[in-house]
C-alpha cells in the first residue's frame, strides 16, 4: 500500500496542513512525499518526523499551476507505484486533486475527516458540516483530499531521504501578474484558535479588543458576513457558508447571533465559545461555553484573565 | 463569446438535514431546492455580465433528472439564453464532470464556469475534473474575472493572499465570493424563461469511481455551559482544564 503525498511548500515553509497530510499518509502505508519549488532540503528531510521515508522535489517548478502540478503528481504516482495519493484540502489541493483524479481515473475522496476503516471506507464532510458521508473508492488508485485539522498530529523522529527530480510538467497554463499578500502572521485557514466578531461590535473602530485578545491567544481574527459586506473587515476574514469554512480547536464568537449560514462555516470547530447580549441568540445552541453579556465588557476581561493564565504557566 | 455555466441544485441553506432508508438517502421531505449559491450568485451572474458587455451566449448545463428543471428555469429567468440537462443520476462527481466534459468538447465554449463547491457535497471536485477531461487550464477559487480579447485577468485565492493571473481562453474557472452580486429575477425574466430552449441530452456511460455507502449525523452537541459574565476567570479555567484548548 504505497502512499504518495503532495505538499505545497511554495512559501518556503512546511505548513501544518502539509505535516498533517504526511502523517495521515503514514498511517495508511509507507509515504513518499512529492513537492516543488525552493524549500530547503533540511526542512524536507524533517518530514521524516511525520513518517515520510522519501521526499521528491521538483526544483524547476516554482509556481502552483494546477495543470503542471497534475502532471508532476500523476507521473510520480506512476514511478512510485502509489495506490493512495493524499493532498491537504487547502487551496492547492482543491485545484489539483480533482485534476489528478480525472487524469488517473482514480476515485477522489473529497474532504476526508478520517482514516479509511478496515473496509476502506472514509468519512467525509457533507452538507456544509451538518452531516458526514461514508464513501468507498471503486478504482485501483484512490486520491484523498484531507480536511485540514482533522487528524491529531504526532511528531516522531526520523529523517527522510531527499531526492531532486525532473518530470516533464509541460508549459504553464497561466502567468502570474502580481501577488497581493494579506496582513497578519497567522493565516485564518490554518489557525488553531480564532477570535471572531460580528455586528454586535457596532463599528470597525471597536475591533481593537478583538485583535488584542487574538494577539494574547496567538489566534487569527475572523468576522461574520454582514461585517465583511459593509466593509468593517476585509472579505478574507468572513467565515460562513459563502466565506471560509474553518475548523479551529477554539472558536470565540462575540456579537454574532449565529445564523445557520454562519454556523456552516464554523461547526467543525472543536470548542465554541459564544459571547452575546441576547440570551435567545441561536449561536448558544451550537456553543460549548456561553456568556450572556456585552462583548465590550467581556472581551477585555477575557484578555486579562488569559494573560494571567499565560503568566502562571 | 460562448459561455457555459454548470448549475447544480442544492437544498435551501436552512433545510433540516437527515437521512432515510438506513441512512443511505437524503430525506427530501419538505426540502426546498435552490440553485447552488456559488453557481448562481457568482458563476452565472458574472457570465451574464460578460455577455452583456462583450456579446455572446450563456448556456447552462445541469446533470440531473426532470426534478431539476425548476432550478434550471430559475437560471433561465435570471438571464441565461438556453439550458442543457443531461438526463442522468450522478452517483459521484466524476460522473457529473464526465457528462459535462463530453458535452463541452463538442460546444466550442470559451469559458466554462462552476461554483466553488456545492453546499450539499462541498467537494470542490467538478471544475478541476472537467478541466482535466477537456484539457483546459483550471483557475480555481476566483474572486474577479475580466476578459480582454482572447485573454482573461483573474484574481484567485492563494494561501495568505490573492494572485492576479493572466490566462488564454478557453479555460475552466470556479467562482467564489466577490466575482459578482446576486441578481433577483424579474417578472419578464420569469415569463421568458418558460419558453427558452431546454435541451435534454442522454448521458454517456461512465464508471462510478466513488460510492456513498451511507451518511451519519454529527453527535448532538452537549448543552451549552453558561458562565456568569461577572466571572470570566471561570471560563478561562474551563478552557484550560476541561476543554484543554488554551
Amino acid at each position: 500500500m504505497s502512499v504518495l503525498v503532495y505538499i505545497d511548500t511554495i512559501s518556503g515553509n512546511i505548513s501544518k496542513n502539509a505535516m498533517e497530510a504526511v502523517f495521515y499518509g503514514s498511517k495508511i502505508g509507507p509515504v513518499t512525499v512529492v513537492t516543488n519549488g525552493g524549500v530547503s532540503a533540511d526542512k524536507l528531510a524533517s518530514l521524516g518526523n511525520f513518517g515520510a521515508t522519501k521526499v521528491l522535489v521538483q526544483r524547476a517548478l516554482q509556481s502552483q499551476d494546477a495543470s503542471q502540478l497534475t502532471r508532476l503528481v500523476s507521473a510520480t504516482a506512476g514511478t512510485t507505484g502509489a495506490t493512495t495519493i493524499v493532498f491537504s484540502q487547502d487551496l492547492t489541493g482543491r485545484a489539483v486533486a480533482p485534476r489528478v483524479s480525472a487524469s488517473l481515473k482514480a476515485g477522489l475522496v473529497a474532504g476526508a475527516v478520517s482514516l479509511p476503516d478496515a473496509g476502506g471506507i472514509f468519512k467525509v464532510n457533507v452538507f456544509s458540516g451538518k452531516a458526514f458521508g461514508n464513501v468507498k473508492v471503486n478504482s485501483a488508485i484512490r486520491v484523498v483530499n484531507l480536511t485540514p485539522n482533522s487528524i491529531a498530529l504526532e511528531t516522531g523522529s526520523g529523517s527522510a531521504a531527499v531526492e531532486e527530480i525532473s518530470v516533464d510538467c509541460g508549459a504553464p497554463s497561466y502567468t502570474v501578474k502580481s501577488v497581493e499578500k494579506q496582513e497578519g502572521d497567522i493565516l485564518l485557514p490554518e489557525a488553531e484558535t480564532v477570535v471572531s466578531a460580528g455586528r454586535g461590535l457596532k463599528g470597525p473602530e471597536n475591533w481593537g479588543m478583538v485583535e488584542d485578545l487574538a494577539k494574547t491567544l496567538g489566534a487569527a481574527t475572523a468576522c461574520s458576513r454582514p461585517v465583511a459586506d459593509i466593509g468593517w473587515r476585509p472579505h478574507h476574514e468572513h467565515v460562513g457558508q459563502t466565506g471560509l469554512a474553518i475548523r479551529p480547536n477554539l472558536y470565540i464568537a462575540a456579537g454574532i447571533s449565529g445564523a445557520i449560514q454562519h454556523l456552516a462555516g464554523v461547526n467543525g470547530s472543536k470548542v465554541i465559545v459564544v459571547i452575546n447580549t441576547d440570551p435567545e441568540a441561536p449561536f448558544f445552541k451550537a456553543a460549548d461555553y456561553g456568556i450572556i453579556g456585552d462583548a465590550f465588557d467581556i472581551l477585555p476581561k477575557l484578555n486579562e484573565e488569559i494573560k494571567k493564565l499565560k503568566a502562571q504557566n | 463569446m460562448k459561455l457555459l455555466v454548470c448549475i447544480s441544485k442544492a437544498p435551501d441553506t436552512t433545510s433540516k438535514i437527515d437521512f432515510v432508508e438506513n441512512n443511505t438517502k437524503f430525506n427530501e421531505a419538505g426540502v426546498q431546492y435552490i440553485v447552488n449559491p456559488y453557481d448562481e450568485w457568482y458563476a452565472l451572474v458574472r457570465a451574464l455580465e460578460l455577455k452583456e458587455a462583450l456579446g455572446g451566449t450563456v448556456t447552462t448545463i445541469t446533470v440531473g433528472g426532470i426534478d431539476d428543471e425548476p432550478v434550471i428555469r430559475k437560471a433561465l429567468a435570471i438571464g441565461a439564453d438556453e439550458s442543457v440537462r443531461i438526463n442522468g443520476n450522478a452517483k459521484d462527481a466524476y460522473y457529473t464532470a464526465f457528462q459535462i466534459a463530453d458535452y463541452a468538447k463538442k460546444g466550442g465554449f470559451d469559458i466554462i464556469f462552476t461554483g466553488k463547491e456545492t453546499i450539499n457535497y462541498n467537494g470542490s471536485q467538478v471544475g478541476g475534473m472537467i478541466a482535466e477531461l477537456v484539457g483546459m487550464p483550471y483557475i480555481s477559487l476566483a474572486s474577479k474575472l475580466d476578459v480582454n480579447g482572447t485573454t482573461a485577468i483573474i484574481h484567485k485565492e492563494m494561501t495568505g493572499g490573492v494572485e492576479v493571473v493572466e490566462v488564454n481562453l478557453p479555460f475552466v474557472i470556479s467562482a467564489a465570493k466577490g466575482m459578482a452580486e446576486q441578481r433577483i429575477p424579474n417578472m419578464r425574466g420569469i415569463m421568458a424563461a418558460r419558453t427558452k430552449p431546454l435541451q435534454v441530452v442522454e448521458p454517456v456511460a461512465v464508471d462510478e469511481l466513488v460510492s456513498f455507502v451511507n451518511f451519519d449525523l454529527p453527535k448532538a452537541k452537549s448543552a451549552c455551559k453558561y458562565i456568569d459574565p461577572a466571572n470570566v476567570a471561570e471560563l478561562v479555567h474551563l478552557l484550560h482544564t476541561e476543554a484543554k484548548v488554551i
